[in-house]
């Protein structure tokens, strides 16, 4: 921290932030500022080079994200983030680039986007915080909805089937999961620190409450008791099998560090195997040539 | 605007015979496209394929994504990674583009779209051709918004308006469309490119300010913004909320009345600049055909026709169809009987051409629902109809 | 202005034969030539064509309507499309895979056994190079120097010498044929401009 940003007291992860934007849009209680302020945090601890570091959101409360982060940063269309990401990833392969979005944006309307990169182990952090629900909308039943949890368009409680997360990245390709809930702050930054710091398709769920609806539709408290309520419904088991982290209404929460191997991404794929078909006529990918 | 002279690497400088879906791609690398991200769909793929053959040796990228919907995100993001970026699809897949065409409209996104036009609605007729996009590339996401659009009537064409769609792009910062169709697509003819220092092309607007002095949405005497690109440490941000210069989302009427006019009035006020034309005979003409693509070398067969029958008939040939040429329309149709507009399709750019006729002159129509061109014959009947 | 197709069944290297041939028209020969082919599921059929219009001037209408020479190279193809040949056009079919029906108006009919000439040089896949030196020599439409020219890049480089021996024995046969033609007057019939 510099001297004269202790002077005015000011938080360390300000500079990270975009001052002249705050206050935020999040309602009070909401989980997704505290996601931020972990996420931030591990900017700051991991040292990576902020000038290489872009974040990219899609649509939703949390897509809002891109907006208040002080990195080069796009706020796109619904869905989209992940796309976006892959193609700025892939114009300039130097860049850490990390998707900050929520579980509508990433599982419900960007599924596709999100399995796919996951398969060719596309090298972005993907942030998805999960409230349950369309909260931007107002609280619509969601792809991640609990059964039998309450929502705006599922008045009568839930019955589909909702995704477990970390299994359907797993399963599509996914070199690193993780799952924590918003409270987990040092968990959180901890595993945003190892996703920066790895090469490789990075999910990190983040289990994160919406007071102002699904909470208060389904009675599950506010404010901190909240955070607290979901905190304390958690139980660490690193290495868990990913089949197994389903996700029931008012049930016990799984979080840990699930998977985390080495494998090529894309881009070393694409450069080892058509260096290896063209020889010299292939060019190899490194980056912006300018 | 900065201009530059083509890198050799991209170009392949020779007489080729190509159709025309490979001329657009060999119009891109040359143009200095690097990036290239979309989905199969006929009669587009070709395009698609000669990427994934050449791009690999320029030191570019060859991506074929899930769908058109993440092939032209991935383009958004590859343009602000600094990258020249090209997609190309074809009916449906352009109907799923609408929603991130949007996106680059708002963003000031360089990029080019080539579409390769099949009959339509719906399935339609994937290997047959139309020209029913016309209006879709101009109004087809939604909003208040403008564009550019090429129209080429041979593969030589498809290879320099494929070029002259990136130079656009860079200059007005806006995504430009290569409208062609699956006759010029699918059909092979001599293209000759040229050396690559004969090729010129235009630099991005390339922003060179203090770090902390950057708008990306603030406009030049010119009326265009200038650029950055991810990773040069200027942490700006941008959004496809309504949004003020700094790019920060600004949700309220006054912030829309100054961002969304600002889209729309850089292309119009422009336009005299973008807009190409090849006009033949108008001066005296009692008839003017207006056709684009390949429906106006159609036509030409019929004009020729006219001509010997001693009906006075002018062509007008759209290179540019988007933004439209509303002065040389106007001013025209106080001279003339009536304008003749072939076009595959039921008619689309023919009410363009009624609106800016402005009542002076009749539009007629000569439409064709695609899968096939013109018959010449027809529009002899129209153009003869029209000088009684 | 002279419209051409080539048909046979797919597999035969149709729509290699309308780009090779244009390619020579276009590159080679300064004519200019605009080829065009049936494209999905709907041309895949048995009966598969390529179309090629050439001018010495710009082609304005892209596509074929009633063609001056109709190239066969199996029955369905023949069968689909000999109707739309003009009646003083040219007929040039595989010996062995067509039977054609009686001559009809002027067309003059050749035929070649591309397909068992290329057996006999290595490779039935060649056929189509065989009909098409055939092609050279009877309709004289192109040069048989800008075919062998344009055949670089459209035949697999190792295959080149046979692809152009296969041409060779075509373009033979055809001259020997148009030799042998008892009326000197016909045999010398060019194609109409």
């Amino acid at each position: 921290m510099k001297e004269e940003d202790r002077r005015e007291g000011k938080n360390p992860i300000e500079n990270l932030l975009r001052m002249d934007r705050i206050p935020h849009i999040w309602c009070p209680g909401c989980g997704i500022g505290v996601v931020v302020t972990s996420f931030a945090e591990a900017l700051r601890k991991s040292e990576i080079d902020l000038d290489k570091t872009a974040i990219i959101s899609g649509i939703g409360c949390t897509g809002r994200v891109a907006g208040y982060v002080k990195l080069d940063s796009i706020h796109t269309t619904h869905g989209r983030a992940v796309p976006v990401a892959t193609g700025l990833k892939l114009a300039n392969p130097e860049l850490k680039v990390v998707v900050f979005s929520g579980d509508g944006d990433i599982a419900g309307i960007g599924g596709n986007h999100f399995i796919h990169a996951a398969r060719r182990n596309m090298d972005l952090v993907i942030i998805c915080v999960n409230n349950f629900n369309y909260a931007m909308t107002g609280g619509q039943v969601a792809a991640t909805t609990p059964i039998s949890a309450n929502a705006s368009t599922a008045p009568f409680g839930n019955f589909e089937y909702p995704f477990n997360l970390p299994y359907l990245a797993e399963a599509s390709g996914a070199t690193y999961v993780a799952r924590w809930t918003a409270l987990h702050l040092r968990r959180v930054t901890k595993s945003v620190q190892e996703a920066l710091g790895r090469r490789g398709f990075s999910f990190i769920e983040v289990i994160t409450p919406c007071v102002t609806l699904y909470a208060r539709r389904n009675r599950l408290g506010d404010g901190l008791n909240l955070l607290k309520y979901y905190y304390e419904k958690s139980e660490i088991q690193h290495g868990a099998d990913t089949k197994t982290l389903d996700i029931s209404y008012q049930g016990k929460l799984i979080v840990g560090k699930f998977v985390d191997k080495d494998k090529p991404t894309f881009l070393d794929c694409m450069n080892e195997h058509l260096g290896k078909v063209l020889g010299d006529k292939y060019e190899p990918y490194g980056g912006n040539h300018d | 605007m900065k201009k530059v002279k083509a890198d050799p690497k991209g170009v392949l400088t020779g007489a080729h015979y190509l159709d025309g879906d490979h001329a657009l791609a060999e119009g891109a690398l040359a143009a200095g496209c690097r990036f290239f991200a979309g989905y199969p769909i006929t009669p587009s793929t070709e395009t698609a394929e000669r990427f994934a053959e050449r791009i690999p040796k320029v030191g570019g990228v060859f991506i074929q994504m899930e769908d058109e919907l993440a092939s032209i995100a991935a383009l958004i993001g590859a343009a602000w990674g600094g990258k020249k970026v090209m997609t190309v699809t074809s009916g449906p897949g352009f109907s799923l583009m609408m929603e991130n065409i949007g996106l680059a409209c708002m963003l000031e996104t360089p990029l080019v779209i080539a579409n390769v036009q099949r009959g339509g609605p719906s399935t339609g007729l994937p290997t047959l051709t139309g020209q029913q996009d016309m209006m879709q590339v101009k109004w087809g996401s939604h909003g208040d918004y403008e564009i550019i659009a090429l129209s080429p009537d041979s593969p030589q064409e498809c290879f320099d308006l494929c070029i002259e769609a990136f130079n656009l792009s860079e200059i007005y910062r806006v995504p430009s469309f290569v409208m062609t169709d699956e006759c010029v697509g699918h059909m092979h003819e001599k293209v000759v490119i040229p050396p690559a220092e004969e090729i010129e092309l235009v630099e991005r607007k390339w922003y060179k300010g203090p770090k902390d002095k950057y708008l990306p949405f603030k406009p030049d005497e010119d009326m265009i913004p200038f650029m950055v690109k991810v990773g040069d440490g200027y942490h700006f941000h941008v959004t496809g909320l309504t949004h003020d210069e700094r790019g920060y989302p600004v949700i309220n009427a006054e912030c829309q009345n100054v961002c969304v006019p600002h889209l729309v009035d850089k292309i119009n006020m422009n336009a005299d600049k973008i807009i190409k034309l090849e006009e033949d005979e108008t001066d005296n003409a009692e008839i003017i055909v207006i056709s684009y693509g390949i429906t106006s070398r159609v036509t030409t067969r019929a004009v020729r026709k006219a001509r010997k029958a001693g009906i006075k008939v002018g062509t007008i040939r759209l290179i540019t169809v988007w933004p439209f040429p509303e002065k040389r329309i106007k001013e025209l149709a106080k001279k003339i009987k009536a304008f003749v507009v072939p076009e595959i399709n039921y008619g689309q750019v023919v009410y363009e051409v009624e609106r800016c006729a402005f009542g002076q002159a009749p539009a007629i129509r000569v439409p064709h629902c695609g899968g096939w061109v013109h018959d010449p014959e027809d529009i002899f009947k129209a153009i003869k109809e029209a000088s009684k | 202005m002279t419209e051409i197709r080539f048909s046979g069944f797919g597999g035969q290297g149709i729509i290699r034969c309308g780009l090779i041939a244009g390619k020579a028209l276009s590159l080679f020969d300064n004519k200019q030539a605009t080829m065009t082919q049936s494209f999905g599921p709907e041309a895949r059929g048995s009966a598969c064509s390529s179309q090629l219009v050439v001018s010495d001037d710009r082609v304005l209408y892209p596509y074929i309507s009633a063609p001056e020479i109709l190239v066969s190279m199996s029955q369905e193809a023949y069968d689909k499309y000999e109707p739309e040949l003009r009646e003083d056009g040219l007929l040039l079919i595989d010996k062995d895979l067509v039977k054609p029906k009686p001559p009809r108006g002027k067309i003059k009919s050749y035929s070649i056994p591309s397909t068992r000439f290329a057996e006999e040089l290595g490779n039935r896949i060649i056929a189509n190079l065989v009909m098409l030196g055939f092609f050279t020599a009877i309709t004289r439409v192109v040069s048989p120097e800008a075919m062998k020219k344009a055949l670089p890049g459209l035949v697999p480089e190792r295959f080149l010498e046979l692809n152009k021996k296969a041409f060779d024995k075509g373009y033979e046969y055809g001259k020997k044929i148009l030799a042998e033609e008892k009326k000197p007057k016909t045999s010398k019939q060019k194609v109409k401009k």
